[in-house]
């Protein structure tokens, strides 16, 4: 054979090969609404800059006649390629092929990517879309689990690694995207869970659709397993595109920088949005747009534990991680969800040198059976636990209320902030006022002649000598207090100055958080 | 994203309730998960429910019957599991509301004492 008739020969395997599962099954994926695998590596990526490797790998099950089967690639195609000129390895599973089954080669085709990813400290791109384990090949099949977690535990927290869900991941499939950074899913596409309704309904008589037991919005709204919701995949990969202009390609890295620009004035006045009462609601996204560059916020978690607001923007070009309490939901308080979440993403932040802000405004944490039971503690502990951990610059904004436990836990000085400012309105005390003038002042209130009338005194008497900045400011753990519009330029300049920052940490293997 | 916007327009129709805290009333919006907890109940030593989903597979007592703490009341076979339920009393049984073969759900009341 000539060169030309071999050329002839390889385009023939790679037509095969590149068919997936033919096509029936490309029809059939089709028909529910979703791209196939090789569709969407083409979607994500820019434009030709996908090379993919692995195409010829053969499959390694043995038994059940499988040896007879010409399964495509495996059902994963893996490679690299470039989002917005960055390189990325990525893997998506083929549904189409044997329904995207993981066998022993097609986890050996993920863990080789994985490698690649973790040795050229490039970020790893998952796309989800299997049935689960092949069961014809036993324990390699499962052997093929264990091995991408333990790579993404190996990973984390030095490349970023983010899942995609665009189809069932069931059963152990699932731990590989919790182990990841950030998980991305589809309304009506995306379905995860540990045992599907089907064995909830033999084992335990209780009826669920796949869609109420772990669809898109559930995981996104009630279990906080994924961070980011899409109603279709093209939404889903311009969320992708966006988060990785915020974030380095490796933890040695910082993000890249973009050109500085103001916020939109005109839409987001800062002095407009916070009414003066605390009592009272606002949305604490607005303060946030107020103040980054181009008004531009990147929510995570929008929908679970809504009374804490994550995410990033940029300041003066720089991404920022954003953390702030919620009025808005249930106050802004702390409670189990909203501590897990903050926590993460400050983790997060400080493992890919991505400087936090955070606004606070809260009124402690949420009372109640339900979340003391729930372990509010350790969970809240976590929040602490991140704050103090973290080595990255640490800027704090006391809007309005910082009351007691919550005023420590939201980046305080004594969690080591680099910069504490207040604002005028800031209320930083032990507790509010109407709970500190009834502990304070209970003989004087018990024993006045009209107890509402003294409570009342009392409480104004606490509020106008503790419900301000100025306590704290005077001990110095507030450095300083600033009017809200001049917000932006303490930042920028606290940013600035803090821009070589090095903490000493004590020698250790790795702490041990309240997990 | 989409959310993101519709949140930020829908936020001056939003029905506001009040959450008590540290006797303050503040002015915000409830979550669901929030609304839809379960109050605490507490735990009525004479009433024996369901720990977990299953199905009943044996009952050892019946109506009247004189009990002892530790006596076995009846088995709750769950995720393949036979699990002998003890009474946690000394008593005399009220009344049995299951019959073996019957599926129960969690918390579901099983067994009442007098």
């Amino acid at each position: 054979m000539g060169l030309k008739q071999k050329s002839a020969d390889l385009k023939k395997r790679m037509r095969e090969a590149v068919k997936g599962g033919g096509t029936k099954a490309i029809e059939k994926q089709k028909a529910t609404g979703k791209m196939t695998a090789r569709e969407r590596i083409m979607s994500i990526l820019d434009n030709k800059s996908f090379h993919e490797y692995d195409l010829f790998v053969k499959h390694a099950g043995k038994d059940f006649n499988m040896d007879k089967k010409y399964l495509p690639g495996d059902g994963v195609i893996t490679g690299t390629g470039m989002i917005s000129g960055h390189p990325v390895c990525i893997y998506a599973q083929d549904f189409t092929v044997a329904g995207g089954s993981l066998g022993w080669a097609h986890a050996k085709k993920i863990t080789k990517i994985m490698d690649h990813a973790l040795k050229l400290k490039i970020p790893l791109i998952g796309i989800n879309d299997s049935g689960g384990a092949r069961i014809q090949e036993g324990v390699n099949a499962l052997a093929g689990y264990g091995e991408i977690f333990y790579r993404n535990t190996r990973a984390s927290g030095v490349i970023p690694q983010i899942s995609v869900i665009l189809g069932p991941c069931a059963g152990g499939a699932v731990y590989s995207p919790a182990l990841t950074d950030f998980v991305f899913v589809v309304d009506k596409v995306s379905k995860m869970f540990i045992t599907g309704p089907e064995v909830i309904k033999s084992v335990l008589g209780e009826e669920i659709s796949m869609e109420e037991l772990g669809g898109a919005r559930v995981h996104c709204e009630i279990t906080g397993n994924a961070h980011f919701y899409a109603e279709s995949e093209e939404e889903s990969f311009g969320q992708i595109k966006k988060l990785f202009s915020f974030i380095p390609w490796n933890n040695e890295r910082k993000a890249e920088s973009f050109p500085k620009r103001g916020p939109k004035t005109r839409q987001y006045k800062i002095e407009n949005i916070i009414p003066s009462d605390p009592r009272q609601p606002y949305d604490v996204r607005d303060v946030v747009k107020a103040i980054c560059d181009d008004s531009e916020f990147f929510e995570i978690q929008e929908l679970f534990a809504a009374n804490i607001v994550i995410g990033f923007s940029r300041i003066a070009g720089q991404t920022i991680g954003f953390v702030a309490n919620q009025p808005l939901v249930l106050a802004g308080v702390l409670d189990v969800d909203s501590s897990d979440k903050a926590a993460r993403f400050i983790r997060y932040c400080d493992a890919f040198n991505i400087p936090l802000v955070t606004l606070v405004d809260l009124p402690g944490y949420l009372p109640g059976v339900d979340q003391e039971h729930a372990g509010v503690i350790r969970h809240g502990a976590k929040l602490l636990y991140a704050y103090s951990e973290a080595t990255v610059p640490k800027i704090t904004v006391i809007m309005r209320k910082a009351y007691g436990g919550g005023y420590i836990a939201m980046c305080s000085h004594h969690l080591r902030a680099d910069f504490v400012c207040a604002w005028p309105t800031a209320e930083i005390a032990v507790m509010g006022p109407e709970g500190a003038a009834n502990i304070i002042f209970r003989n004087e209130i018990k024993n006045a002649d009209d107890p509402d009338e003294m409570r009342k005194h009392k409480v104004k008497e606490y509020k106008s000598k503790f419900a301000n900045p100025y306590v704290a400011a005077a001990y110095g753990y507030v450095d300083a207090v600033v009017e809200p519009f001049e917000t932006r330029n303490f930042l920028i300049h606290a940013l600035q100055v803090s821009g070589s920052k090095s903490e000493f940490i004590p020698h250790k293997k790795h702490g041990i958080p309240p997990f | 994203m989409k959310e993101n916007d519709v949140l930020t327009k829908k936020i001056k129709k939003v029905s506001y309730k009040s959450l008590l805290i540290e006797n303050i009333k503040y002015r915000t919006t409830l979550t669901k998960k929030y609304q839809s907890r379960k109050p605490y109940e507490k735990k009525d030593i004479k009433k024996i429910t369901a720990f977990i989903p299953g199905t009943i597979r044996k009952i050892y007592v019946k109506t009247g019957k004189n009990v002892k703490e530790g006596d076995r009341l009846l088995i709750l076979e769950a995720m393949k599991m036979k699990n002998e339920l003890l009474s946690p009393t000394n008593g005399i049984v009220k009344s049995v509301l299951v019959k073996s073969g019957d599926l129960v759900s969690k918390n579901q009341l099983l067994i009442e004492f007098k």
